[in-house]
C-alpha cells in the first residue's frame, strides 16, 4: 500500500473579488504519494494554480483539509505554514523569481543556509547540470539555465515535495526538454514526490499519473502505464 | 493636458507620504531660516527704533572728576553732535527683605528736564521732581524683582549714610538693556539695578558739584568715530579718563549685537543641511517615479506630447512638494519666531514688541526653497526628456550585477546570501545609497551641532565655576585699599580664606589692533581664582609680562613672546611696552592678568588691592552678609552660587528648548531619508522578497534584508555625520563667538553618542514603519507578476 504524502479532504476555494464570487476550487478530493510524478493538466483557469498553492502551503483553502502525511495544514498559523514551506516544500515557477542580485550558486544557497539537511549548492547545480554557470548572475543566463537553477534551488534542500507551476511555460521545447529531464533525474534519484502544472497535453506522458482539471473539480485521473523519458516527447 | 493633470494629482495621492517625509525635511529648512532670520531682523529693527527715539549715546567714557566746562570743549570736536555729562556710580542698598547686599548703578539726571541722551523711557510714575533729593526713578527689571511700585521707598547707602528713598516712577533704557553688574557675569535683576536721580541729589554723593565723572556724546552722521575718541580721551586725559570708547564696546549694546550675531550664524549654518539633503531626496524619489513611468512616457511621446510637457509635468510635481515644504517652513518659521522674538523682547527688557520679519525672509527662503527641489528635480526631469519613445516602451534592461571584490569579500567572511542581497545592491545602486549616506549624516551632523552646545556650555561653566573662579564671594571695594583690607576681610565673620586683587582698566595695543580690558593682578599664592593654560593646567602669575585670554591674543595678533603696548587708564596713566608671558583659556571675559607685586613694582608705589576673593563658611553667610552691608568700604558682593544658578537659569533653558527643536529636526531629517529610501526599496524588491517567502523564509528573515541594508546605510552615515557635525560645531563656536564670550570646541563623546543613537533609533523607526507593508504583500499575487 502505497503512502499518500499530501491528501486533501474535500477543498474548495472562494476568491470575493467585488460583486462575484469566483469558485477557483469546487470540492477537490486528490492524494499524492511517495515518490511520484504528477501531472495536472487542465484548461487556464480551471484552478491548477490555486491547488497547488494551497498543496504547498502557499494559500489556504476557504474550506476542507489539506494534510501532510497526518498533519493537518489548514489550521496552522501563518509562521507554521513558513516552517512547512521550508522544512518540506519545493517550488519552480514559470518565471523563475531568481534573486537577480546573487549568483546561481549564492541562489541556491540562499535555501540550503535555512535548510535542516540539505545538498551542497555544488552538488544541486551539478544535478541539473549547471556546474559550470555557478558564478553566473541570472541576467547572464538563458531562460532555460535560469530555470533550472531555480529546480536546483528548489531540490537542494531535499524537500518532499517538489511544485512546479508551468516550469517550462516560457521556454522552447528544446529547452524545456532539459528542464524536464532534470526534473525527473532528481525524482529518480531522490525519490522526491513531483507535482507539475502545464498545459501542454504532451508532457503528461512523463508522469505516473495524470491530473485533469476542469472548472474547479478534477473531472479525471489517468494513470501512465508507459512512462517516456522528456526526450521522447515532442511539442 | 488634462490627462497629465490627473496623472499628476494620481501619482502625488500615490507617493504621498514620502512627499510629505520631503517637504518636512524642506520646511526644517526654511523654518530655521525664517526664524533666525526673521527674529535677527525684528530685534534689529526694535533695537534700532529703541535707539533713534531714545537717543543712545554713541560714544561713552568714564572719568575721575572733570569740570563741566570740559564738557564745552567736548561739543567743539568735530562730528560731536550731542554731549551729556554725568554723575555716576554704584551704592550699596539695603532693601527689605533682603539680608543679602544689593548694589545699584545710580546715574543722575540733569538739575531739571529730561535726560540729553540715553533718554530713560518713562513705564510708570515719573522722573524725580528738580531739586527732590530724595526722588528716584529706577530701573523696571529691578523694579519688578523687588517689587517696588511708585510712591514705594527703599534705602541706599550713599556717601556712608543710609538714605531713604522714595520711587516716583519706573523706567527703562537704551543704555542698559541688557543690565548687568560690575563684575557680575549674569544679570541679577534682584540684586542690581539702576537708579536715576536729579544731578543735585547725585553730585554731592561724590563731591561732584559742577563736575561730572562720566560722559556720553551722540555723533552727527558724518562723524568719524575713532577721530572724536582719540580727540575725547585727548581732552579727558587729565580729567581721569578711562578711555572712550564707541557703540562697540558698550557692555549692553555689545549683548545684544552678540546675540543678534548668534541668530545670524543659526540662519546660516544649518539651513542648508536641510536644504541640500531635501534636493537629493527629490532627486532619490523622482527618479524612482520616472523610472517607474518608463512606458508611460514613451506612450505619451509616442502620441504627441513635446518633451517639454513631460518634463514640465514632472517639474510640476516637485513644485507640489516644494510649495508645500515652503508653506509648512513658512507657517512654523513665522509662528516660533515670534515666539522667539517675544523671548528675546522679555530677556532684554524692550519697551515694546515689534515683529517685523519682513518679505525678506520669506522671499529668499521661498527662492531657496523652490530652487532646492527643482535642482534636485533636475536630474529626474532630463532623464525623462531624453527617454525616446521606442527604447522607453520596451522594458529597462534588468539590472546588471558585477562580479568584484563583495565576492570575495563574501566568501571570506562566509557572509549569509541575504547579506550578500544588501552588499550588491548597495554597491549596484550607489548613487542611491550615497543619497541615503549624505542625508543621515547630515542628521547626525544636526545632532551633534544641537548638543555640543551643550557641551560648549559645560565646559564653560565648569572652567568659571570649579576651575578658574573657586571663590564663594568676591567683594569689590569702593577704592583702592592696602593690603591690611584683605587681613581685614579675613576677619569678617564665617571668611576661611581671603586674596586681594588689583583690578584696573587697560588698553592693549598691538599697531592698528586696540583692546580696552581689565587688568587683574593676582598674588603668586593666590589660590581661589586661578587661570588655566591651553591644557587646563593652573599658571602662576607672570612675573615677566603679561598673560592673556586664547582669543584676546588672537584678536590682538600676539603670541607669548612678542610684545606689545599697555596703556593704564587710571593714574598714573602711563604707557608701557609689555611682553606677553603666556596665553590662558578662557571662555567667560576677557581680562588681562599679571603678578601683583610686579606690576607695583612697575608702577613703583606700595601693594593695593580693589577686590576681595573670599572662601567661606556657607553657615555664617547671613552674619558675613550683615557685617557687609554696614562697611562702607564695600561697594559690591557677589555670592558666585547666585551667579552660578543665574548662569544655569538664563543659559540652560533657552538653550534645551533650542535643541530640543533641533534634535526634533535632526529626526526629522533621518526620518524623511530612511523611509524614502526604504519605500524605494520595498517596491522595487517587493517581488524578490516575496520569493524568499515562498522559499519558506520567515517574515524576519526577509525584513533582515530591508532594515539591514538601512541601518548598514545609517551606521556608515555615523562617522560621516560626526565628522560634519564638528566641522558644522567649528562654524557655530566661531559664529556665537562674541567679544563676551568664547565659544569653546569641545564636542564630548557623550554628544557623538547620543547623536548617533537618537539617529540609529529614529532610522529604526522609520524603516520598520515600512516594514509593516512586508506582512501586507500578498507572495501568491505577487508571484504572478514577471519580474
Ligand atoms: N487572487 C485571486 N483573486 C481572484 N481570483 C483569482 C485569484 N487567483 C485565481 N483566481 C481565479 O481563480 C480561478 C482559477 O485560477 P488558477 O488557479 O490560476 O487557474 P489555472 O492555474 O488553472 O489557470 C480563475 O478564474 C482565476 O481568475
Ligand atoms: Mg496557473
Amino acid at each position: 500500500m502505497r503512502m499518500p504524502i499530501l491528501r486533501t479532504d474535500d477543498v474548495t476555494k472562494v476568491y470575493h473579488t467585488g460583486a462575484v464570487d469566483v469558485h477557483a476550487l469546487r470540492g477537490i478530493d486528490l492524494s499524492l504519494f511517495e515518490g511520484e510524478v504528477v501531472v495536472l493538466l487542465g484548461a487556464s483557469g480551471s484552478g491548477k494554480s490555486t491547488l497547488l498553492n494551497i498543496l504547498g502551503g502557499l494559500d489556504r483553502p476557504s474550506e476542507g483539509h489539506v494534510f501532510f502525511r497526518k498533519e493537518d495544514l489548514t489550521g496552522l498559523s501563518d509562521g507554521a505554514l513558513t516552517e512547512f514551506r521550508r522544512d518540506h516544500v519545493g517550488f519552480v515557477f514559470q518565471f523563475y523569481n531568481l534573486v537577480p542580485s546573487l549568483t546561481a550558486r549564492e541562489n541556491v544557497a540562499l535555501v540550503t543556509e535555512i535548510a535542516e539537511n540539505p545538498m551542497s549548492p555544488e552538488e544541486a547545480l551539478e544535478r541539473v547540470g549547471l556546474s559550470d554557470r555557478m558564478s553566473h548572475f541570472p541576467a547572464e543566463l538563458s531562460g532555460g539555465e535560469q530555470q533550472r537553477v531555480a529546480i536546483a534551488r528548489a531540490i537542494a534542500k531535499r524537500p518532499d515535495i517538489l511544485l512546479c507551476d508551468e516550469p517550462t511555460g516560457a521556454l522552447d521545447s528544446k529547452t524545456g526538454i532539459t528542464v524536464l529531464e532534470a526534473l525527473i533525474e532528481v525524482n529518480r534519484s531522490l525519490g522526491t514526490t513531483t507535482a507539475l502544472i502545464t498545459h501542454n497535453a504532451a508532457i503528461r506522458r512523463i508522469a505516473h499519473r495524470v491530473i485533469y482539471m476542469a472548472d474547479g473539480r478534477i473531472s479525471r485521473i489517468e494513470e501512465n502505464a508507459n512512462r517516456v523519458a522528456p526526450s521522447e516527447v515532442s511539442w | 493636458m488634462r490627462a497629465l493633470d490627473l496623472k499628476l494629482l494620481r501619482d502625488l495621492r500615490h507617493i504621498w507620504a514620502q512627499s510629505l517625509a520631503i517637504a518636512l525635511v524642506l520646511a526644517c529648512g526654511i523654518m530655521v531660516m525664517m526664524l533666525a532670520s526673521g527674529t535677527q531682523r525684528s530685534l534689529n529693527e526694535t533695537r534700532a527704533v529703541y535707539y533713534e527715539r531714545h537717543r543712545f549715546a554713541d560714544v561713552f567714557s568714564s572719568l575721575t572728576r572733570a569740570p563741566k566746562q570740559v564738557l564745552d570743549e567736548i561739543a567743539r570736536i568735530d562730528g560731536v553732535k550731542r554731549v551729556e555729562g554725568r554723575v555716576v556710580f554704584t551704592a550699596l542698598l539695603d532693601l527689605e527683605n533682603m539680608t543679602e547686599p544689593a548694589s545699584a548703578r545710580v546715574i543722575s539726571l540733569p538739575a531739571s528736564g529730561g535726560a540729553i541722551l540715553n533718554v530713560p523711557l518713562i513705564r510708570h510714575g515719573r522722573l524725580p521732581e528738580a531739586l527732590q533729593q530724595d526722588e528716584v526713578a529706577i530701573s523696571e527689571p529691578f523694579a519688578e524683582a523687588n517689587e517696588l511700585r511708585p510712591g514705594d521707598t527703599f534705602r541706599a547707602i550713599l556717601n556712608g549714610r543710609k538714605r531713604e528713598l522714595v520711587v516716583t516712577g519706573i523706567v527703562l533704557s537704551p543704555e542698559y538693556i541688557y543690565t548687568i553688574g560690575a563684575g557680575a557675569l549674569m544679570p541679577d535683576d534682584r540684586h542690581f539695578g539702576l537708579i536715576w536721580m536729579r544731578e543735585t541729589a547725585a553730585a554731592p554723593v561724590k563731591d561732584l558739584e559742577g563736575a561730572f565723572n562720566d560722559l556720553t556724546l551722540s555723533l552727527s552722521r558724518d562723524a568719524n568715530e575713532a577721530a572724536v575718541i582719540d580727540a575725547v580721551d585727548r581732552i579727558l586725559a587729565p580729567y581721569g579718563g578711562t578711555g572712550a570708547y564707541g557703540r562697540d564696546r558698550q557692555v549692553s549694546n555689545v549683548f545684544i549685537e552678540g546675540e543678534l550675531k548668534q541668530l545670524g550664524a543659526l540662519a546660516t549654518v544649518q539651513p542648508p543641511i536641510f536644504l541640500v539633503v531635501s534636493a537629493f531626496l527629490v532627486n532619490m524619489v523622482l527618479g524612482r517615479l520616472v523610472a517607474l513611468d518608463r512606458a508611460q512616457i514613451g506612450l505619451f511621446k509616442a502620441v504627441g506630447y513635446s518633451t517639454r510637457t513631460i518634463a514640465l509635468h514632472y517639474l510640476k510635481m516637485t513644485a507640489g512638494i516644494g510649495i508645500l515644504g515652503v508653506l509648512i517652513g513658512w507657517g512654523f518659521g513665522w509662528w516660533l519666531g515670534r515666539e522667539m522674538t517675544e523671548m528675546y523682547t522679555e530677556f532684554f527688557r524692550f519697551p515694546w514688541l515689534l515683529y517685523r520679519p519682513g518679505p525678506g525672509p520669506l522671499v529668499i527662503s521661498g527662492i531657496l526653497g523652490m530652487a532646492t527641489v527643482i535642482i534636485g528635480a533636475l536630474r529626474a526631469v532630463r532623464a525623462s526628456v531624453r527617454l525616446a519613445p521606442s527604447v522607453a516602451m520596451s522594458p529597462p534592461a534588468p539590472p546588471r550585477f558585477q562580479r568584484g571584490w563583495a565576492d570575495s569579500l563574501g566568501e571570506m567572511l562566509s557572509l549569509r546570501q541575504t547579506t550578500m542581497m544588501i552588499v550588491r545592491s548597495i554597491i549596484r545602486w550607489p548613487g542611491r545609497a550615497a543619497v541615503t549616506i549624505f542625508g543621515v549624516s547630515g542628521s547626525v551632523a544636526v545632532l551633534v551641532v544641537s548638543f555640543f552646545t551643550f557641551d560648549a556650555i559645560d565646559l564653560i561653566m565648569q572652567e568659571l565655576f570649579d576651575e578658574t573662579n573657586r571663590q564663594d564671594v568676591t567683594l569689590t571695594l569702593s577704592g583702592n585699599l592696602n593690603d591690611s583690607a584683605v587681613i581685614d576681610a579675613g576677619n569678617l565673620p564665617g571668611v576661611l580664606r581671603a586674596e586681594g586683587i588689583y583690578a584696573i582698566p587697560i588698553r592693549l595695543v598691538n599697531g592698528t589692533r586696540t583692546r580696552l580690558v581689565t587688568l587683574q593682578a593676582r598674588a603668586p599664592g593666590a589660590a581661589l581664582t586661578q587661570i588655566l593654560d591651553p591644557e587646563g593646567h593652573p599658571i602662576t602669575p607672570s612675573t615677566a609680562g603679561v598673560d592673556l585670554p586664547e582669543e584676546l591674543a588672537r584678536r590682538l595678533g600676539v603670541a607669548p613672546g612678542d610684545s606689545l603696548r599697555l596703556d593704564l587708564l587710571s593714574p598714573p596713566r602711563e604707557t608701557w611696552q609689555v611682553p606677553v608671558a603666556s596665553v590662558f583659556r578662557q571662555s567667560l571675559g576677557q581680562d588681562a592678568y599679571l603678578d601683583r607685586e610686579t606690576l607695583f613694582h612697575w608702577l613703583r608705589q606700595t601693594p593695593q588691592v580693589n577686590m576681595i576673593h573670599l572662601a567661606i563658611d556657607q553657615n555664617r553667610l547671613a552674619d558675613l552678609q550683615a557685617k557687609v552691608q554696614e562697611t562702607p568700604a564695600i561697594a559690591g558682593f557677589t555670592l558666585w552660587e547666585d551667579v552660578r544658578a543665574e548662569f544655569v537659569d538664563t543659559l540652560t533653558e533657552s538653550l534645551v528648548s533650542m535643541s530640543l527643536i533641533f534634535a526634533t529636526l535632526g529626526m526629522l531629517i533621518t526620518v524623511g531619508v530612511i523611509y524614502n529610501a526604504a519605500r524605494i526599496q520595498l517596491a522595487e524588491r517587493a517581488h524578490e522578497l516575496a520569493s524568499l517567502r515562498v522559499l519558506g523564509f520567515r517574515r524576519s528573515e526577509v525584513s533582515y534584508v530591508l532594515v539591514v541594508e538601512q541601518m548598514v546605510l545609517t551606521v556608515f552615515a555615523i562617522p560621516l555625520g560626526w565628522l560634519a557635525g564638528y566641522g558644522f560645531a567649528l562654524l557655530m563656536a566661531e559664529g556665537f563667538s562674541t567679544d563676551v564670550v568664547t565659544i569653546p570646541v569641545v564636542v564630548t563623546q557623550r554628544t557623538f553618542a547620543l547623536a548617533a543613537l537618537i539617529v540609529i533609533g529614529s532610522a529604526l523607526g522609520a524603516v520598520l514603519f515600512v516594514r509593516r507593508r512586508l506582512d501586507r504583500i500578498d507572495i501568491v499575487s505577487a508571484l504572478k507578476q514577471k519580474e
